[in-house]
């Protein structure tokens, strides 16, 4: 009986347009975020293995070369989509499927 | 005794980037009292802790997630304390000590997995999963061969990472401690069971808690009195770097241009990336191979739930980069402290004790005798926490995917299940340090290298296909999977790395650093055909589970919870 309910709470959502809008939302953020990280990485490569003495260049009259802030760059972009895919999960993601979830078990419970 | 050092630490780590670095022998050191002292210390804590843990750890689930009642926040340490390896601290400071920019790709590389892992995988993996990530990759599958080929890639993936750090915890020890190699690979071997064996997961979080907490202390320490001495300025670092180099170069007659050229030469890529090729298949390899290396999964099943999960990844990531960033600036402190006092070179200008040396050196030009003995300490820590998560992971697969699901078809008890774990412990420890006695003069540098190609090439295609494509089979994902991992086996085999650094056998038939450029595609693309091709009936049952698997995965309606886990 319990297992027939939960099939019915799994159908329920699956129904709801709004699971439907919010899953498809969240993949694109999955895939946009992962597509950054990825070609920035994979550029990244490439520029060391094609244009080293670009990232060799001094920024300014200093010594740093600009492949510090770039290398550097890449490890703050890592920590920054991180921090930007919990924070949409925690702000807006968790809450509208929290609802989408109370409704479903809701329906089920009046039926 | 002397031992012919062949990369103390690129043991621990892929082959290329470390062949200037640790060429050269090291000998051992004298016996350093405060370094054992502190490690002492340390041991007695973590058995204290894992006493405390044995009394709580009585069922399966205590023993593979320590109850699932961790917090993200130190689920995320424990995960930072898994990950990062003697390798990362010691290896990599010295690659910058010697090449400067160099070391920096590196940790890019390790660092940039931890978002895909998050994005694609983190909270879809807590919410299908209980104990190992072949819960997940067999979620809607036929138990027994998809099981039995994550259970395989799990023990080979292991294996191979956990020799490698056996070997280089028995040179870094005797290098460090002055102890005997034998001895260091035997008290590796046998703290790492005890933990495992008597406190499960939950001794094993916190010991992998405590090394995290110690490591990026130290490290923090060894950062901020490196720019206490250039003002806080990294330009003023970087510019007396270039300086001590270029001087350095004066000395050894080059001519003004020259030697202003090679004191520049610290502040961009150098020898690392040979050719683009296996540049960006090694960066594959790190990359995607951090996003399926099984104890990594592992620890998302011992958090409450997904949003628990995305939290540790977000803590994992921030202190690993951090990590880095404090790494380069270690490293390049190491040129200005280490690599100007006589105190710390040879007669020929090496770093004494041999080139993974940097940042022990730095240590002492810090903080003196004690200083050091606590970074020697935490050394010893790092590994221990490294290989006690591998050796959980491994035990793991063996009692619950093999024995419980596939052997047991779901029958076993839980105390069977903690029986055949403890046993599995037993076995991997003994072999391990067996390994490690085995292998002390061998170049096993390949050997990690190996491991995250095989994670990335076996374990994240099926994760991925079976997590987010309806189309995935049984037969697709054990037999795809396979595929991958043997591709990049054979790849590796056929590599310079093996084929002729280890085996001598001449150019490599297989000419670039990392098989992952060819590997992965070639598990991603099997499954994908081998699916397609399935009209088995037990294919039409696997894509037909495949809707109430994706609720599940991105609702967690149904998924363990911390009680029931």
């Amino acid at each position: 009986m319990i297992r027939q309910d939960q099939e019915a709470l799994v159908a329920a959502v699956a129904a709801d347009p709004r699971y439907v809008a919010l899953v498809a939302r969240r993949a694109r953020l999955d895939w946009t975020l992962s597509a950054i990280i990825f070609t920035a990485f994979v550029g990244y490569l490439l520029l060391i293995a094609f244009d080293p003495a670009l990232l060799a260049t001094p920024i300014g009259a200093g010594v740093t070369s600009l492949g510090i802030p770039l290398g550097l760059g890449l490890i703050l972009l890592a920590i920054a989509l991180t921090g930007f895919y919990v924070r949409q999960a925690n702000r807006h993601h968790d809450a509208q499927m929290a609802a989408i979830l109370n409704d479903a078990m809701a329906q089920g419970r009046g039926a | 005794m002397r031992a012919l050092l062949l990369g103390t630490l690129a043991l621990l780590l892929p082959a290329p980037a470390f062949a200037a670095a640790l060429e050269g022998e090291a000998q051992r050191q004298p016996i350093n009292w405060v370094a054992i002292a502190m490690f002492v210390g340390f041991v007695g804590l973590t058995l204290w802790i894992t006493k405390a843990a044995a009394a709580r750890t009585r069922t399966a689930s205590d023993f593979y997630t320590a109850g699932g009642g961790i917090t993200g926040f130190q689920n995320g340490l424990a995960m930072a304390g898994d990950y990062m390896s003697a390798a990362s601290f010691l290896g990599i400071s010295a690659q910058i000590f010697t090449d400067g920019y160099d070391g920096l790709i590196y940790s890019t590389g390790f660092l940039v997995g931890w978002p895909i892992l998050l994005f694609l995988m983190a909270e879809r993996l807590r919410n299908l999963g209980r104990f190992t990530f072949a819960d997940v990759a067999s979620y809607r599958f036929a138990q027994p061969p998809v099981r039995s080929f994550a259970a395989v890639s799990t023990l080979l993936v292991v294996s191979f990472y956990l020799v490698a750090q056996m070997v280089g915890a028995g040179q870094l020890i005797k290098l460090l401690f002055g102890l005997p190699y034998a001895a260091a690979v035997v008290i590796v071997g046998g703290l790492m069971m005890l933990y495992v064996l008597f406190g499960g997961m939950r001794a094993t979080t916190w010991v992998q808690i405590i090394k995290a907490v110690l490591l990026l202390g130290g490290a923090s320490f060894m950062a901020l009195m490196v720019l206490a001495q250039t003002g806080f300025s990294l330009e003023t670092l970087f510019a007396r770097a270039v300086e001590v180099r270029t001087q350095a170069a004066l000395a050894n007659g080059e001519s003004a241009v020259d030697a202003a050229a090679s004191g520049r030469a610290i502040m961009a890529p150098g020898g690392f990336i040979k050719d683009p090729v296996s540049a960006i298949s090694f960066g594959l390899a790190l990359m995607l191979g951090t996003a399926g290396l099984p104890h990594i999964l592992m620890r998302f099943f011992t958090v409450p739930d997904a949003k628990e999960a995305r939290k540790s990844v977000l803590w994992a990531t921030g202190w690993i980069g951090y990590f880095y960033i404090l790494t380069f600036i270690i490293g390049f402190g190491a040129i200005l402290l280490v690599g100007t006092n006589a105190a710390y070179l040879d007669g020929e200008g090496a770093l004494r004790g041999g080139g993974n040396m940097a940042a022990i050196h730095l240590a002492h030009a810090i903080g003196g005798n004690a200083f050091l003995g606590f970074i020697s300490a935490v050394a010893f820590a790092t590994i221990l926490a490294v290989v006690a998560g591998l050796t959980l992971s491994a035990a793991s697969a063996v009692s619950h995917d093999l024995y419980a699901t596939v052997f047991r078809h779901g029958q076993a008890s839980s105390a069977d299940e903690l029986r055949v774990s403890r046993l599995t412990t037993l076995a991997l420890g003994a072999l391990a340090v067996l390994l490690g006695l085995v292998f002390e003069q061998q170049n096993v540098a390949f050997m990690v290298s190996l491991a995250f190609a095989l994670a990335a090439s076996g374990n994240f295609p099926v994760l991925i296909l079976s997590l987010l494509w309806s189309g995935c089979t049984t037969r697709g994902a054990a037999w795809g999977g396979t595929i991958g991992l043997l591709t990049a086996f054979i790849l590796t085999l056929l590599s310079p790395a093996v084929w002729t650094a280890t085996f001598g056998l001449g150019a490599a038939p297989f000419p670039y650093s990392s098989a992952a450029i060819i590997s992965v595609p070639a598990g991603f693309l099997a499954i994908w055909l081998i699916s397609l091709a399935d009209r088995s009936p037990r294919a039409a049952l696997d894509k037909a589970g495949y809707p109430a698997q994706r609720v599940r995965a991105e609702t967690g309606l149904g998924a363990f919870a911390a009680s029931d886990h």
